[in-house]
């Protein structure tokens, strides 16, 4: 789950994590009373949105008095803001966070990560901060360092200061980094994070040490045991039709193309697109109806392909193993029956119960076209929408 | 022949009496797996279709020998369950639970390093030597026994798709074995590679990847050094947008790694013949495997 810069700044605060002062404004009337708040000029203004290279876009910017924080708070809300993460149809601004504006000596670049490849938990940190750090690594990897931390024994002192000197932190700084990185672990630990990063980690002028943004990523599978970060989820952010499928526990994402497919596994799902595309069409959608599929999953899966109206042909792929082929094909019948499926459909199915889930389906009545194998299936759907 | 699991394997579950846990047990049972003992703590004394039940594992490998295990635990305390196993002397677990928290899998993995045991997944299918046993949730009329070709997989029914062009083709399986689609995972791609080379049954391979991490260029370059016998290789996900989770918590596109496009280049260099047409698979072994 991703979270908003001033939700993750919240966070920090409560692990003692030095942030500026500041506070999240949804209108101009509030952004201007929490500048009026902080006691001194000039203050940032940042456009929130679930997406980096905010600055770039012309969402953050800098007010030096009343009046330009309701020029600049203006601008920035109700502004479609475009970043090399959004997309080029850009993510709509409806909150900014306003900060008091520090007196920035040095950038730094801070983060933890887990490491798949060795199975540690990773610190990583780079005198190059505010900068893109994927083009730091991929152009100058020398100019990060990588600590790796055993998940069981949790972070030393050694790694920390390994990181201290290796930034190259002056002696003061030094001093308020050390339990500052302890603190951001014990944070990342306990909120099973999946990302946290600070681009950038600033050195002021009086040298301490201050996070001047905050990205923090949850782990989906570990949000049980964090109820209280909940309520950070903003659907706002998310696409209408995956928040739909999330409520029937489908893993749905909106793609662009005009082949609408349903299929029971992820690797399945994204081999099935892969293949529609070979067939010289375009996916547009990823469904992963899972392992266990009820009849009524099926069917509000295919309710959910169905309102996106790009979708000119669908494509039913099922490898019968949990899910039943019978299953299935009671979903689809239902469907039929409840939404009405206005486009043509072509179904394959292999595995558990295929021959009850072909009577099913050839005794309903329906339009179905039914397909021998997955070359064929791909084929046929690919032949409709052309 | 056959790699991790035959005939003999002794096989318990964990989390045996619980609606998951007793259907594919039933399932694994009636294919012939020789299950030998349950576990679901505060049950002991009972039994499922007869096979005892007991609170821990220690218990149940002291009185059954039960030498593997399977895990059908809910993902809350199915890291506990792995530990757990490999505490009581388990030689081989297949943890079929989806969405352990990674943190949790990182844990386990650095636990279990070192000691005796394998772990087969999480997030996976399990493991199936055809005619001899079955451990995990595979559909088993889609297997043919006798071998010679070895499956390993990161998918669920993208394996299922597999084996069936397979067996169609009238080509027989030794082993097939899905490591699981988590971002942490126990034993890998190179594990069971270098398990099918040494297998004398085992004449090729097919191995089924998908985008996210590095487990196939890995891979790609033990086959290049290390193997003599030919593979076979499938990527899913050539059309998948970067940074989207695709279902599999392991299989997302970040910073620009994980592509399908580079983890093909990766294994057309070390000579694996590349499946570009999931629909052709079948038709691509029975050329190779020939």
């Amino acid at each position: 789950m991703k979270i908003h810069e001033y939700q993750a700044k919240e966070l920090f605060k409560k692990y003692k994590i030095p942030i500026p002062a500041g506070g999240a404004a949804f209108s101009v009337e509030e952004a201007r009373k929490v500048a009026a708040g902080l006691g001194g000029w000039p203050v940032v203004v940042k456009a929130q949105i679930h997406a980096g290279g905010r600055g770039k876009g012309g969402g953050v910017k800098l007010a030096r008095s009343a009046d330009e924080v309701n020029t600049v708070a203006g601008q920035i809300l109700g502004m479609t803001l475009v970043t090399h993460q959004t997309g080029p149809e850009g993510r709509m601004v409806r909150k900014v966070l306003v900060e008091q504006g520090l007196n920035i000596k040095k950038e730094l670049y801070l983060s933890i990560i887990p490491d798949r490849a060795s199975a540690k938990i990773v610190l990583m940190a780079s005198e190059a901060g505010g900068m893109d750090i994927e083009e730091v690594a991929a152009k100058t990897p020398e100019k990060i360092i990588k600590v790796f931390v055993d998940p069981l024994l949790g972070l030393q002192g050694y790694h920390c200061r390994q990181l201290a000197f290796g930034l190259n932190l002056p002696p003061a700084a030094v001093k308020s980094f050390m339990p500052m990185i302890q603190n951001l672990y014990r944070l990342f630990v306990e909120y099973d994070c999946s990302l946290v990063e600070i681009n950038p980690l600033v050195i002021t002028a009086e040298e301490a040490v201050i996070a001047l943004d905050a990205k923090v990523n949850l782990d989906d599978n570990a949000l049980f045991r964090h109820k209280d970060v909940l309520e950070f989820r903003d659907l706002e952010e998310e696409d209408p039709l995956e928040v739909e499928a999330s409520k029937f526990n489908l893993n749905y994402i909106n793609l662009d193309g005009n082949v609408g497919n349903m299929v029971n596994g992820a690797g399945l799902a994204m081999a099935t697109m892969d293949i529609i595309k070979l067939a010289g069409a375009e996916p547009a959608n990823f469904l992963d109806v899972g392992g266990g599929a009820s009849a009524e999953m099926v069917e509000n899966g295919f309710r959910i392909i169905l309102s996106d109206k790009n979708v000119k042909g669908i494509l039913v792929n099922i490898f019968g193993g949990i899910l039943r082929c019978d299953t299935l094909a009671r979903g689809v019948v239902e469907a039929a029956a409840k939404t009405g499926i206005n486009v043509p459909v072509v179904v394959r199915m292999e595995g558990t119960n295929v021959e009850e889930g072909r009577r099913i389906l050839a005794e309903s009545g329906l339009n179905l076209i039914t397909a021998a194998d997955l070359k064929d299936a791909a084929q046929k759907v690919a032949q409709i929408v052309k | 022949m056959s790699i991790f699991v035959d005939k003999d394997t002794r096989v318990l579950v964990q989390g045996i009496t619980g609606k998951e846990g007793q259907f594919h047990t039933r399932q694994c049972v009636a294919y012939g797996t020789r299950v030998v003992a349950g576990v679901t703590p505060g049950k002991a004394g009972q039994d499922m279709d007869g096979i005892p039940v007991f609170n821990t594992v220690a218990d149940a490998v002291q009185k059954t020998g039960a030498d593997c295990s399977l895990i059908f635990v809910p993902p809350a305390f199915a890291a506990d369950a792995v530990m757990e196993a490999a505490d009581a002397g388990i030689r081989l677990v297949v943890a079929i639970t989806e969405g352990i928290p990674v943190l949790d899998m990182l844990k386990v993995k650095n636990y279990i390093e070192g000691k005796p045991v394998r772990l087969i997944g999480p997030n996976c299918p399990g493991i199936i030597t055809p005619g001899e046993a079955k451990i995990g949730i595979m559909p088993a009329s889609i297997h043919k026994p006798g071998g010679p070709i070895g499956v390993v997989s990161r998918s669920g029914t993208l394996t299922y798709e597999v084996v069936h062009q397979l067996t169609k083709q009238g080509i027989g399986q030794t082993t097939c074995i899905g490591i699981g689609g988590d971002p942490v995972n126990g034993t890998n791609f190179v594990d069971c590679l270098s398990a099918f080379e040494q297998d004398p049954a085992t004449r090729g391979v097919v191995m089924v990847g998908e985008i996210g991490g590095n487990a196939e260029e890995t891979a790609a370059e033990f086959i290049k050094t290390r193997m003599s016998k030919p593979v076979i290789g499938f990527i899913a996900g050539i059309t998948a947008p970067p940074g989207r989770r695709m279902g599999h918590a392991g299989a997302i596109i970040s910073g620009g790694s994980g592509t399908a496009q580079a983890k093909i280049e990766a294994m057309k260099a070390a000579g694996i013949h590349v499946c570009e047409n999931l629909g052709t698979l079948g038709e691509l072994c029975q050329k190779v495997f020939k």
